[in-house]
């Protein structure tokens, strides 16, 4: 889950993180009161899931209430490369002195975790990673040991941060590791980390990837879901507990296991068609939870065939072909189902479907073909 | 000749009493895999379907001499298991378990390197290993493969190893070991692992590889295969109309930035001699052109 700035600066706060003071705001009079609280000059920044908000006009000084009123009017609904703003974090404008980067991931390759630290921040890490691959202090941690202050320290010297910046920016690296470990996140970054010229340094921006998978030791996590998901579909599909994603072509995806789900994606495109999303039902899916696949799909209104790819293995086939049978006594679904249906079970599921067929239920015998027949439905 | 097990090898289930486990423990046992024992604590002592129950592995492997070990417990658990395991004296572990936190398997996997260096970990989040007519310890089902050898598969995705197996098996090329290696970002096992065991397997003559989007395993494997590998390998790769930035249902199948993506891996699979196929079924045809041709 892909935290907005202001959650992922709330994040870093609950681990001792330096953060500016701000808050969120939903309407221009919101922001106004914001700005009057905690002084001026502020910042208003647009909150989306996006790089490149400060290109596209997202991120405003201002000096003072009608600079507020004018840029969080302007801010608020524009359109950034595909995400709408609907919330803005206001927060008391900082002066730079120099700008760092820092941030902790995991090093697929050599299973450690990775950290880089650069006195070059501000801008994109990759550019410096591409121009100027000296500029980044890479540190490989090793997960059991963890990261103490005084590998910090060498580290800092390592990266060549200011003097003054040197112990502040260790304790925070040490802070910012227990944000990435114990707090579970997939991606702890932050670009820029300020020195101001009354020598303190602090986290101006924060972007923060949490993994889903430790949902069960972080209750704290609830409050960040409620604006989770922008996509309609999505949002449906998580309540209905379904591995979901919007994507934007016209043949509606259904599959069990995500392997078998993405390889879907690909013969759908490779016999011409486009995908409307990626849907993984997973192991031992029964009526219910194709009758929610099958609903999800058709609220999508540029969905115009749907293909159903199962390859039965803990999966029965037989069981499917119940579930989809009376998904469709339960769900009005508009637009034609091609099947596709082996393993365990195949034949008994096959047998099921056989006196329901017709223009709007169909099988064919493989993955192939079936793709082939869904995708000429749904450019009909 | 199989890799990393064969029907010899004893194998203890970890949380056997639990639904998952006595479902797929009894299956493996059923398919004719040595199931020995089962391990949870409180309920040594008691047996499931004829399987004796023990406290921890340590008294299992006391008792039984087994090698191996079937971790079928939930997420917050798996962790401790695989330690467990290890400390145990088992050293071929394979971890069914999908939703570890990475964190958690960041540390399992560099305490298995570092206190328990003879110790392979199948996983997590994987359907196991099957060598057809020996031993299956996980969750594939069994009467899809068939015996003889002589393809190897090692695949990141369940289903579509199953997809594999079934597109071999109808045309009647047996498989010598099927391993599925899983799809979370810090797995035990490794493309490169799995391809230096069938090189060196004399009955494996080829080996398909099924890959899928996120990370460099890929990549890696086909810098390996490039220097190593003399038997031909046929891969696909899946995820090629998957969105940057988006977990594709697996927790390591996502394209960060412009890493991860499917074409590149195709190309330096490509570039290393591999014949890659656009799909499970183009992968099948051509493994039974070269198999057919032995």
């Amino acid at each position: 889950m892909d935290l907005f700035e202001y959650q992922g600066k709330q994040y870093f706060a609950r681990y001792g993180i330096a953060v500016s003071p701000g808050d969120i705001a939903d309407t221009v009079d919101q922001a106004v009161e914001v700005a009057e609280r905690i002084g001026y000059p502020v910042v208003v920044k647009a909150q989306v899931k996006v790089g490149g908000r400060g290109k596209a006009g997202g991120v405003k000084l201002a000096h003072d209430i009608d600079e507020v009123r004018l840029h969080a009017g302007n801010i608020l609904g524009l359109d950034i490369k595909g995400h709408v703003v609907h919330r803005l974090w206001i927060e008391r404008s900082s002066d730079i002195a120099k700008e760092y980067y820092a941030s902790f991931t995991l090093d697929r390759q050599n299973k450690v975790h990775l950290g880089m630290l650069s006195a070059q921040g501000g801008v994109e890490i990759e550019v410096v990673a591409e121009e100027n691959p000296d500029a980044i202090a890479f540190l490989a941690i090793d997960p059991v040991r963890g990261l103490d202050v005084e590998t910090a320290r060498r580290w800092v010297n390592d990266a060549e941060l200011d003097e003054v910046a040197r112990e502040q920016a260790a304790e925070l690296l040490v802070h910012l590791y227990e944000c990435y470990t114990k707090g579970d996140c997939d991606l702890a970054e932050i670009n820029p980390l300020i020195l101001t010229p009354d020598n303190k340094v602090h986290a101006l921006d924060a972007k923060v990837t949490l993994d889903e998978n430790a949902s069960f030791r972080h209750p704290e996590w609830e409050e960040f879901r409620a604006d989770e998901f922008e996509d309609p579909r999505e949002k449906l599909a998580k309540e209905k507990g379904l591995n979901y994603i919007g994507l934007d072509g016209t043949v509606g995806i259904i599959a069990n296991g995500a392997g078998l789900a993405m390889s879907t994606l690909d013969v759908v495109n490779q016999v011409g068609g486009t995908a409307a999303n990626f849907l993984d039902i997973g192991g031992g899916a029964n009526a219910d939870v194709m009758a929610s696949a099958l609903e999800v799909i058709n609220t999508d209104p540029k969905v115009k065939a749907i293909f159903v790819n199962i390859f039965g293995g803990i999966t029965r086939v037989d069981e499917v072909a119940n579930g989809v049978l009376e998904a469709l006594q339960r769900v009005k679904i508009s637009t034609p189902i091609v099947l596709r249906l082996d393993g365990t079970n195949a034949v008994e599921g096959r047998a099921i479907l056989a006196p329901h067929l017709n223009d709007s239920l169909m099988t064919e015998p493989t993955m192939l073909d079936a793709a082939r027949r869904a995708v000429s439905l749904a450019n009909a | 000749m199989s890799i990393f097990v064969d029907e010899n090898t004893k194998v203890i289930v970890q949380g056997l009493t639990g639904g998952q486990g006595r479902f797929h423990g009894l299956r493996n046992r059923d398919y004719g895999t040595k199931v020995v024992g089962g391990v949870t604590p409180g309920k040594g002592g008691s047996d499931v379907d004829g399987v004796p129950v023990f406290n921890s592995v340590k008294e299992a492997v006391a008792a039984t001499g087994a090698t191996a070990s079937f971790v079928v417990v939930p997420p917050k658990f798996a962790s401790a298991a695989i330690i467990e395991a290890a400390a145990g004296g088992i050293t071929f572990i394979v971890c069914i378990t999908e939703g570890i936190p990475a964190q958690d398997e960041a540390v399992t996997y560099n305490r298995l390197v570092e206190d328990f260096p003879g110790v392979r970990l199948l996983g997590p989040n994987c359907p196991g290993i099957i060598s057809p007519g020996k031993c299956n310890i996980g969750i594939t089902s069994g009467d899809i493969a068939l015996a003889g050898g002589p393809v190897g598969i090692v695949s990141r995705s369940g289903t579509l190893t199953y997809q594999a197996l079934y597109e071999l098996s109808q045309q009647g090329i047996g498989q010598t070991t099927c391993v599925g290696i899983g799809g979370d970002p810090v797995p035990g096992t490794n493309f490169i692992d799995c391809l230096a065991a069938f090189q060196a397997d004399p009955e494996t003559l080829a080996v398909m590889m099924i890959g899928e989007i996120g990370g460099s395993e890929e990549e890696r494997a086909a810098e390996w295969i490039k220097t190593n590998m003399t038997k031909p390998v046929v891969s696909y790769v899946a995820g090629v109309t998957a969105p940057a930035g988006r977990k594709m249902g697996h927790a390591g199948a996502i394209i960060s930035g412009s890493k991860g993506t499917a074409q590149a891996k195709m190309d330096a699979l490509a570039a290393a001699g591999v014949h890659v196929c656009l799909n499970p079924t183009e992968a099948g045809q051509k493994m039974g052109e070269i198999v057919k041709a032995f």
